[in-house]
């Protein structure tokens, strides 16, 4: 990735002239919902979407006398997102209560991890700077908890609804350092983050869906000043631009509170995104006492060397790995690198198209462009895509050894994104298999020259130029099957002799 | 039928009715008769607080299928007959199908749970029948089972004395003859306590040996099901029933369990039995001391070796313990928020119905609790109080391990430092605190400890406390049965 994070302050977007004279300090809090089929610590579904209240037990309504039991494949999850943040996975990690009240916290405490968390001291590469520096922002820990429910306010008049379907699905909370120093490093970094995710294959990092949430701490300082200013942190985005632009709208408002020779009020600042302005959360968060203290209910957390061994080993190829092999392995530009890295899928599709078919540049421009826009217009995943890699990779040899022509296999895969059917079969079946032999191309040219006998007879007598005219005629009456290389040598051939 | 259930153990009644010579609803029926005859409900001792008579007569008579398939066979473990046809009381706080489970408080008035304890789940499976939920401390914070929003229990043995707490129904109900076997909870103490106040057998095993699942938590770390029984043989039936890994609850052990009755008649020959003189203090009743000072006699007189020892942390007990339980116990207890099920009373907004619901609903007793509890965890107080509280477990469960790891088999102590006192006599809460004195050791550590009866001062119980290394019930069962053969008739004069 190049350049996507600059650091000049004339680069960003909507800076007032008072900006220029600070730096902005941004570090981020994100909460990951771990991809596991049962939550954090009892056997509900975790599940998206079903009918509220319904992906509930007892442990999970925090009824009288339940206690947790904690979900194995969540804690492989984490270690596993804990392990490509390079972090240090600590062996022994105690969980702790995170006491406070509210209706959809159905114990009154949150299980989570505090003064001993899973992992620590990890690191993020987000990119280069403009001069092209690498930008690394440091992640201080991953720490693994569960999630509260979801108070709904606008369903009933003057009451507030509890769907507790998310209570106790497991995250980790991801804390990176305030390393960044712009709204687009900080884009950057999401971007980067939700990428690495996606190839650990521990989230489905959703931010519509909510297993990706960012909660971003923002302070601004005069430039050259190395201290950190007073922070505020910033809730309620909704998107990675959602973020950035509350980081531009709240740095201001900090650059101007400063510029007046105020003082920044350490708070918690709600981002809304229609007026595109942040203001100051009502209750102060800053203010809880959370009382933590070590889950008596809950052994610590011991994983063994060698398990953890086992799972960094087991780790998926993460995208800078995979960039790498696939310029050295298919000759591929930059720019065809980065489309095909961007998510695991679509670079697993192309690696299935290209490592049957053979030509990989083949490959790259048909996943870049019939198949992202086959995707794109109908609105699906690459998962569910009709069309599987080795059906493409039979088309493109089809191709290749001129069976179809380029038109025809566009509609043919037309077809097959339809139907899903093998590119053989639809081209029989519409009959779009180029004729390559020369006894039936033959049959055709001599009835084309002979239902055209003066044209015939010119072209006979060196009239080059009709050729094309000729051939045309040939490619029609075959309906297009006629393979027009060879119709074109064909008719050469008897002009000539 | 004229048989006098109350006289039949546990192990002799369900082989009774495992050969067809009892009918599997006659002992449940002898239950609730006895009940009616002692007054052991609301407006009697007060012992027992929901019960359906009904519906657990039905249950027992449904268990003559289990009868038919157990022609021929003996009852071996795991058969669902361990406990065949045998009335059981369970402790207001553990989570029973179809009767209230309220923790003795306004707050849970009127709940009932929708799942079952793992503890009740393997008692029925092993084909006892709940014949009542028992009285208790609310939230089983307290030492006399006064405490409670539904009135106090009142000792059997003397009904103006409390029979101690916070287990003081179950221990009552077992002393009034109404059951044999009922569950409890511990704590600090509050089997041990009521056991000893009751004249009867109480057992706290060790943390992890019995599931917590289905016990509503006061303090986690400390919590454990407790058990009661009219002998050392029917405490030692319901442990082989009730011990074992749970996988719903993670800090259960995954620990082979011993038949704890293949040690009644086990010599205690050898065996080292420590008196940790930390327990026996100047101040303790000149009484107590020598009831206790006879059980040891008695166990050398069997062959045990009684040897002086040194629990130098005792003191430090007491105070540990009311900061970890409180601190906990404000945490468990912040559930109870009127939001979801129990009691809820609306104030102004959010925050007014929070306060106005736990106002209503916890009794002062609780309150003091949950206030102390968050004091010492709140931000600035954490290092001085909960976290040196811990360090002073260490120091605690290092005391144990010397005594244990030189050669000590069994502890034996008192296990109060009074019988039982009148209702209403202790006002301050720092002197009921004191109740617990020689019981907390045992919950801040971990370790298995029991209360048998060793005698009588002015026809109120004392209890004698043994308490064994971790997982070593099996050692400290065979100290029991062995005091409670050698002492005979002399454990309750």
């Amino acid at each position: 990735m190049s350049a996507t994070a600059g650091r000049s302050g004339a680069e960003r977007a909507g800076g007032a002239v008072v900006t220029d004279a600070y730096e902005m300090v941004v570090g981020l809090e994100v909460h990951v919902q771990l991809k596991t089929r049962t939550k954090a610590f009892c056997n509900c579904s975790t599940d998206f979407g079903a009918p509220p209240n319904s992906n509930t037990c007892p442990v999970c309504l925090a009824l009288p006398g339940t206690l947790p039991v904690l979900n194995a494949r969540a804690v492989e999850l984490a270690t596993r997102a804990a392990i490509g943040l390079e972090c240090e996975v600590h062996t022994t990690s105690i969980f702790a209560r995170k006491n406070y009240f509210y209706p959809d916290l159905p114990k009154g405490y949150q299980i989570s991890q505090f003064d001993r968390p899973l992992a620590t001291g990890g690191c993020l590469r987000i990119g280069t700077t403009a001069a092209g520096a690498p930008i690394a922002v440091g992640i201080t820990r991953v720490h693994m908890e569960e999630d509260a429910g979801k108070s709904i306010h606008d369903r009933f008049a003057e009451a507030t609804a509890i769907d507790l379907n998310r209570s106790g699905v497991p995250l980790i909370e991801i804390v990176s350092e305030p390393d960044m120093r712009s709204a687009a490093e900080a884009g950057a970094y999401l971007r980067t983050l939700k990428q690495l995710l996606e190839y650990l294959d521990v989230s489905d990092v959703s931010m519509e869906e909510g297993s990706l949430r960012v909660d971003a701490n923002v302070s601004a300082r005069p430039r050259g000043e190395t201290k950190l200013g007073t922070k505020t942190e910033v809730k309620n985005m909704n998107s990675f631009s959602g973020v950035e632009r509350a980081l531009e709208a709240e740095f201001r408002r900090q650059c101007g509170v400063l510029a007046r020779g105020g003082t920044v009020e350490q708070q918690t600042m709600l981002w809304d995104g229609a007026r595109g302005e942040v203001r100051p959360a009502r209750s102060k968060e800053g203010s809880h006492d959370y009382r933590y203290f070590p889950e008596p209910d809950l052994p610590p957390l011991v994983l063994k060397d060698e398990w953890v061994a086992r799972i960094r080993k087991e780790l998926p190829e993460l995208p800078a790995a995979r960039r790498e092999r696939f310029a050295a392995d298919y000759a591929l530009g930059e720019y065809d690198v980065q489309e095909l890295t961007a998510s695991p899928a679509i670079g697993e599709y192309f690696e299935g198209v290209a490592r049957q078919h053979g030509d990989a540049k083949a490959a790259a421009n048909w996943v870049m462009g019939e198949v992202r826009a086959a995707l794109n217009a109908g609105g699906v995943g690459i998962d569910q895509f009709r069309v599987r890699p080795a059906d493409l990779a039979r088309l493109l040899d089809l191709v290749r050894d001129g069976q179809v022509s380029h038109s025809a296999a566009k509609r043919i895969f037309a077809i097959m994104v339809q139907t899903g059917d093998r590119p053989e079969q639809v081209a029989e079946r519409e009959g779009l298999l180029q004729e390559g032999d020369d006894a039936a191309l033959a049959g055709w040219i001599d009835e084309v020259l002979s239902e055209n006998p003066a044209e015939a007879l010119r072209y006979k007598n060196g009239e080059r130029k009709l050729q094309g005219f000729l051939v045309g005629l040939v490619m029609k009456k075959s309906k297009g099957r006629a393979d027009p290389k060879r119709v074109n040598q064909l008719l050469a051939a008897r002009a000539g002799a | 039928m004229s048989v006098d259930f109350a006289a039949m153990s546990a192990a002799h009644l369900r082989d009774a009715v495992a050969a067809n010579e009892v009918e599997p609803g006659a002992a449940v029926r002898g239950s609730f008769a006895r009940s009616g005859a002692v007054g052991a409900g609301r407006d009697g001792l007060n012992a027992i607080i929901w019960a359906d008579a009904a519906r657990s007569t039905r249950e027992a008579d449904a268990l003559a299928e289990r009868v038919n398939q157990a022609q021929g066979s003996r009852a071996p473990h795991g058969s669902g007959r361990e406990l065949l046809g045998v009335p059981v009381a369970v402790k207001d706080n553990i989570a029973t199908l179809e009767l209230p489970t309220t923790c003795g408080s306004h707050i849970l008035e009127g709940y009932v749970s929708p799942f079952e304890a793992t503890v009740v789940s393997r008692l029925r499976r092993a084909g006892a029948v709940v014949v009542g939920k028992t009285n208790m401390d609310e939230f089983a914070m307290g030492s006399s089972t006064e405490h409670s929003a539904y009135g106090p229990t009142h000792n059997p043995l003397d009904p103006t004395r409390v029979p101690g707490g916070s287990s003081g129904g179950s221990a009552a109900a077992v002393a009034a003859g109404v059951v044999r076997i009922a569950l409890g909870s511990e704590t600090g103490g509050s089997v041990r306590q009521p056991a000893a106040f009751c004249g009867v057998v109480g057992v706290k095993p060790t943390y992890g040996r019995v599931s917590r699942y289905g016990l509503v938590a006061f303090a986690s770390s400390l919590d454990q099901v407790g058990v009661f029984g009219a002998s050392v043989d029917d405490a030692a039936l319901a442990m082989e029933v009730l011990a074992g890994l749970d996988p719903l609850d993670a800090t259960s052990a995954d620990v082979p369990v011993a038949p704890y009755r293949a040690t009644a008649h086990e010599s205690v020959e050898g065996l080292v039995v420590g008196r940790p003189k930390e327990y026996f203090p100047e101040s303790l009743p000149p009484r107590m001391r020598e009831r206790c000072d006879r059980a040891l006699a008695a166990l050398e007189a069997q062959g045990a070796v009684v040897r002086e020892v040194s629990l130098p942390h005792t003191d430090l007990a007491i105070p540990v313990y009311y900061i970890v339980a409180p601190a906990e116990a404000s945490s468990n207890l912040a559930r109870f928020d009127g939001v979801r099920y129990g009691l809820r009373v609306q104030g102004d907004g959010l925050r007014g119905m929070y306060e106005a619901t736990r106002s209503a609903g916890f009794g002062p007793e609780v309150t003091r609790r949950i206030l102390l509890g968050t004091y010492v965890l709140s931000a600035g107080y954490y290092d001085a109080y909960y976290k040196k509280a811990q360090e002073v477990r260490g120091l605690l469960a290092g005391d144990f391990a010397a005594v244990f790891g030189s050669g000590v088999d069994v502890l034996f102590t008192p296990t109060t430092p009074t019988p039982a006192f009148r209702i209403g006599a202790v006002s301050d809460p720092y002197e009921m605190y004191l109740n617990d004195i020689f019981t907390a050791t045992a919950n801040l550590v971990g370790v298995p400890a029991m209360s048998v009866p060793v005698g009588r001062i002015d026809g109120l119980p004392v209890g004698g406390q043994l308490m064994a290394p971790h997982f070593r019930e099996d050692v400290m069962f065979r100290a029991a049965y062995a005091l409670e053969r050698a002492l005979g008739e002399e454990a309750h004069r």
